[in-house]
C-alpha cells in the first residue's frame, strides 16, 4: 500500500509510524517495567519459587543471615498489623517461616493486600517466597484476628554476588493497603 | 560546511516582480491565521514565543522578588489575585504554580516554537532550496495547537489544582504529587496542554523530516546540508521517538487521576519510580531538542563572521547524531536518588560522560572555525561566542553532576539549577538571540540597530552571570531548589542573583526597543549583509524573501 503513495506522503507515513510505534513503546513500559523488576529483583523486588523451574532443593549453607520483619499499615486501613517475632537468624538456603498478625479493629469486614519489597535492594534477587499472604487479598471479619505465614529461604547463591554476599541483615517489610476494587493492579 | 555558493541563475533579483505585491498574496486574515506559508508560519512562531518569553520572564522575575530575602513577602498577596480568600498555604502553593508555569512555559512555549517552529520554518526550506515546507497545512495546524495548548496552561492557573488555584507539579509533574496530590482540574488542564504541544511537535517533526528526505534542491545531497539543517533534522527524530513516550506517560497519569487506575500509585501494584523513568526517556532527549537548532545557528553564525567555512563539517553533523543517540540512554543520571545499585549508576554516569565527547568536539570545531578566520564582531557573531562561553560553563557543571556519587550531594539543589540554565537559559537563548540578529535582516528587510545590539548583549551577558553563577555557591551550601524560603546564611547570594535578574531585564528593554526601532526605521537591508562568509542560500533571495520562492529551483555546485 505505502508503494503507491507519493514520496512525501511515504516519507510522512513512515515517520508517523514511528511515532505511533513510540507511543505503544511507552505503554508497553508498564509490563516490561513489572518483568524487569521480577527478574533482576530491582528496587528490592522478591522473588516467588517455582517448584517446576527450581532443579532441585537449595543447598544449606554453614553461614546464617539476620531477617527483620516490618510490617505498616496504610492510614486508610483500620488495621492492626505487626509480626510475632520482630526478627529471625536463618542459615542461608534453609526454609523458614515467619508469623504476622493482623487485626481488624473495625466494626465492619475490610478487604487489604499487601505490598512488600526487601531492603537493602540488592537482596531482592535472592530473597525467595515459596508462600505468602502477600500473594492473595486478605479479608477480615469485623474484629477478627488472624496468623498469616510468609514461607521463605535465602537463596546460596547469595554468596556468589559480590554486591550481596556482605550483608548481614534483610529487612522484609510489607505494607497493607485496603482494596479498592476500581484500583485494580495495571 | 561545504562551500555551497549557489549558482542560483539570476533568481533573486528577477523575482522582485514577485515581492509583498504579488498577486496571489492574501489578505490579512487569510495570511495570518489561515497561513500555510512556511516564512508566515515561523514569523508567527517567533512572535509567539516572544509572547511567551515574556510571560515566562516575568514570572521568574517574581520568583527572583521572592528570593530576594529569606521569608514569604510576596506570594501570598499574589494568590489573593487568583482567590481573595488566599492564605499562606495557598501563597506558597502559588510559589510550585509559578515555578511549573515557568518550566513549562520556556520550555515548550518559547525556545521550542522559536527554535524549530520559528527559525526552523523559516530557514530550512530557505537553505535547501525548497518552496515551501512539505506538508503546509500541517504546518499551520502545529502552529494553532501550540497557541491552544499555551492558553490551556495558563488557564489553568485560575482553577483548583490541590492546595490552591493552578498545577504546582514542577515541570516534571511527578506522581504522586501530580496524583493523588493534586486534586481539581488544573492538572488536568496542564497534562492536556502537554498533550497538545507534544501532538504540535509530533507533527512538526514529520513535517521536517519529509522536507529535509524528500524536498532538496537538486546538487543538495545530505552531507552538502548546512548545519542548521541538519541540527533540524536530528531535533526533528528526537522528538518523534520520545515526545510520544511523554505523550503515554502523561496519559497514564490523566487515566490515574480520572479513571482510578494505579501505574504510578503502589497501593494498587504501581510504581512512582516508572513515571520518573518514562518522563526522563523523554525528558533527556528533550535537552537536547532544545539545544540542537543553537548548535545548528552557532555553526552558521561562525562561518559567516570568520568568513571560512566551518571546521570539520562532517564531524560537525554526525557529533549532533551522535548527540542524539547517545542522549536516549542516559535518562536515569536525573534520577540517581531514587534507590539504583552501583552498576546501574555507574553505567549512566559512564554513558553521561560519553555525550561530552561529541559536544567537545563541537566546542573545539568552532573555535577551530573562528582559528585564523578573518573575524568581524557583529551582534550575531557576539552572542554566537558567548553561547560557546556559557555552554562551555554549563558543560563543565554537567559532567560534574554526571557522577552517580557527586549527585547524591547535589540532587535538586541550586547547582543543579544553576547547570541547567547555564546550557539553556544561557546556552539555547544565546543562540536564540544569535539567529534573530543575523535573520533579521533576511526576514525583516530591515538592519537591526548595532550598537543597540551590542548593548543588549553586553548588559545581558553580565546580567544573566551574576544572576545564575552565585547559584552554583548557593548549591554547593546546600540551598535546595523549589523553595521559595530558606535559611539567613543563603541571603547574601540570593540577593545579588536577583540584582543579577535586574540588570538582565535591563538589557532586555535594550531588545525590544530595537526590534521596534529597526522594524520602523531600520536601514533597508540587501540580499546578503553579511558579505562573502554568508554561503548558505537564504542570502541570494531579496531581503525580505519574495512570498513564494524557488520556483525555478537552484541548482548547488
Amino acid at each position: 500500500m505505502i508503494a503507491r503513495l507519493s514520496p512525501n506522503a511515504k516519507t510522512a507515513s513512515l515517520a508517523g509510524l514511528l511515532a505511533l510505534s513510540m507511543v505503544g513503546l511507552g505503554f508497553a513500559a508498564v509490563p516490561l517495567y513489572n518483568l524487569f523488576c521480577r527478574v533482576t529483583g530491582f528496587g528490592g523486588t522478591t522473588q516467588r519459587y517455582d517448584p517446576v523451574a527450581a532443579a532441585a532443593e537449595p543447598q544449606v549453607l554453614s553461614q546464617t543471615i539476620s531477617v527483620r520483619f516490618d510490617a505498616n499499615v496504610s492510614p486508610k486501613l483500620p488495621w492492626k498489623f505487626y509480626p510475632e517475632h520482630p526478627t529471625d537468624t536463618v542459615s542461608i538456603g534453609a526454609r523458614d517461616m515467619a508469623i504476622f498478625i493482623a487485626e481488624n479493629a473495625s466494626p465492619h469486614a475490610v478487604s487489604g493486600t499487601a505490598s512488600f519489597n526487601v531492603t537493602p535492594d540488592a537482596a531482592g534477587k535472592y530473597f525467595t517466597k515459596i508462600q505468602c499472604f502477600c500473594f492473595t487479598e486478605q479479608r477480615l471479619e469485623a474484629g477478627q484476628q488472624i496468623r498469616m505465614p510468609v514461607l521463605f529461604f535465602v537463596d546460596p547463591k547469595i554468596m556468589e554476588d559480590p554486591d550481596a554476599r556482605d550483608i548481614q541483615e534483610i529487612t522484609l517489610s510489607y505494607t497493607f493497603h485496603p482494596v479498592d476494587e476500581a484500583k485494580k493492579a495495571s | 560546511m561545504t562551500d555551497i555558493a549557489a549558482t542560483a541563475p539570476a533568481h533573486g533579483h528577477a523575482d522582485h516582480a514577485h515581492d509583498d505585491h504579488d498577486h496571489d498574496t492574501p489578505g490579512f486574515f487569510v495570511r495570518w491565521f489561515m497561513s500555510t506559508n512556511h516564512k508566515d508560519i515561523g514569523t508567527l512562531y517567533l512572535i509567539f514565543a516572544i509572547f511567551a518569553g515574556i510571560v515566562g520572564g516575568a514570572i521568574s522575575g517574581m520568583m527572583r522578588l521572592e528570593l530576594a530575602h529569606p521569608g514569604i513577602q510576596y506570594l501570598t498577596g499574589w494568590a489573593q489575585f487568583l482567590d481573595a480568600g488566599a492564605t499562606e498555604v495557598q501563597g506558597k502553593h502559588m510559589w510550585n504554580v509559578l515555578i511549573t508555569a515557568h518550566g513549562l512555559i520556556m520550555v515548550f512555549f518559547m525556545v521550542m516554537p522559536a527554535m524549530i517552529g520559528g527559525f526552523g520554518n523559516w530557514f530550512v526550506p530557505l537553505m535547501i532550496g525548497a518552496p515551501d515546507m512539505a506538508f503546509p497545512r500541517m504546518n499551520n495546524v502545529s502552529f494553532w495547537l501550540t497557541f491552544v495548548a499555551f492558553i490551556m496552561l495558563l488557564g489553568s492557573s485560575f482553577v483548583p489544582g490541590g492546595s490552591g488555584q493552578g498545577a504546582g507539579t514542577g515541570w516534571t509533574v511527578y506522581a504522586p504529587l501530580s496524583t493523588s496530590g493534586s486534586v481539581g482540574p488544573a492538572v488536568d488542564m496542564a497534562i492536556f496542554s502537554l498533550h497538545l504541544a507534544g501532538a504540535a511537535s509530533i507533527l512538526g517533526a514529520v513535517n521536517f523530516i519529509t522536507t529535509i528526505f524528500n524536498m532538496r534542491a537538486p546538487g543538495m545531497t545530505l552531507h552538502k546540508m548546512p548545519l542548521f539543517v541538519w541540527s533540524i533534522l536530528v531535533t526533528a527524530f528526537l522528538l518523534l521517538l520520545a515526545l510520544p513516550v511523554l505523550a503515554a506517560a502523561i496519559t497514564m497519569l490523566l487515566t490515574d487521576r480520572n479513571f482510578g487506575t494505579a501505574f504510578y500509585d503502589a497501593t494498587g501494584g504501581g510504581d512512582p519510580v516508572l513515571y520518573q523513568h518514562l518522563f526522563w526517556f523523554f525528558g533527556h532527549p528533550e535537552v537536547y531538542i532544545m539545544i540542537l537548532p543553537g548548535f545548528g545557528i552557532v555553526s552558521q553564525i561562525i562561518s559567516t563572521f570568520s568568513k571560512k567555512p566551518v571546521f570539520g563539517y562532517l564531524g560537525m553533523a554526525y557529533a549532533m547524531v551522535a548527540i542524539g543517540v547517545v542522549g536516549f540512554i542516559v535518562w536515569a543520571h536525573h534520577m540517581f536518588t531514587v534507590g539504583m545499585s552501583v552498576n546501574l549508576k555507574m553505567y549512566f554516569t559512564a554513558a553521561t560522560m560519553v555525550i561530552a565527547v561529541p559536544t567537545g568536539i563541537k566546542i573545539f570545531s568552532w573555535i577551530a572555525t573562528m582559528w585564523g578566520g578573518s573575524l568581524s564582531f557583529k551582534t550575531p557573531m557576539v552572542w554566537a561566542m558567548g553561547f560557546i562561553f556559557m555552554f562551555t560553563v554549563g558543560g563543565v557543571t554537567g559532567v560534574v553532576l554526571a557522577n552517580g556519587g557527586v549527585d547524591t550531594v547535589y540532587h535538586d539543589t541550586y547547582y543543579v539549577v544553576a547547570h541547567f540554565h547555564y546550557v539553556l537559559s544561557l546556552g539555547a537563548v544565546f543562540s536564540l538571540f544569535a539567529g534573530f540578529y543575523y535573520w533579521f535582516p533576511k526576514m525583516s528587510g530591515r538592519m537591526y540597530n548595532e550598537f543597540l545590539g551590542q548593548l543588549h548583549f553586553w548588559v545581558f551577558f553580565i546580567g544573566v552571570n551574576v544572576m545564575f553563577f552565585p547559584q552554583h555557591f548557593l548549591g554547593q551550601q546546600g540551598m535546595p531548589r523549589r523553595y521559595p524560603d530558606y535559611a539567613e546564611a543563603y541571603a547574601y547570594w540570593h540577593l545579588i542573583s536577583s540584582y543579577g535578574y535586574v540588570i538582565m531585564g535591563v538589557g532586555m528593554i535594550f531588545f525590544f526597543v530595537n526590534i521596534g526601532w529597526s522594524l520602523f526605521a531600520g536601514k533597508k537591508a540587501v540580499d546578503n549583509p553579511w558579505g562573502e562568509g554568508a554561503t548558505t542560500l537564504e542570502w541570494t533571495l531579496p531581503s525580505p524573501p519574495p512570498f513564494h520562492q524557488f520556483n525555478e529551483l537552484p541548482r548547488i555546485a
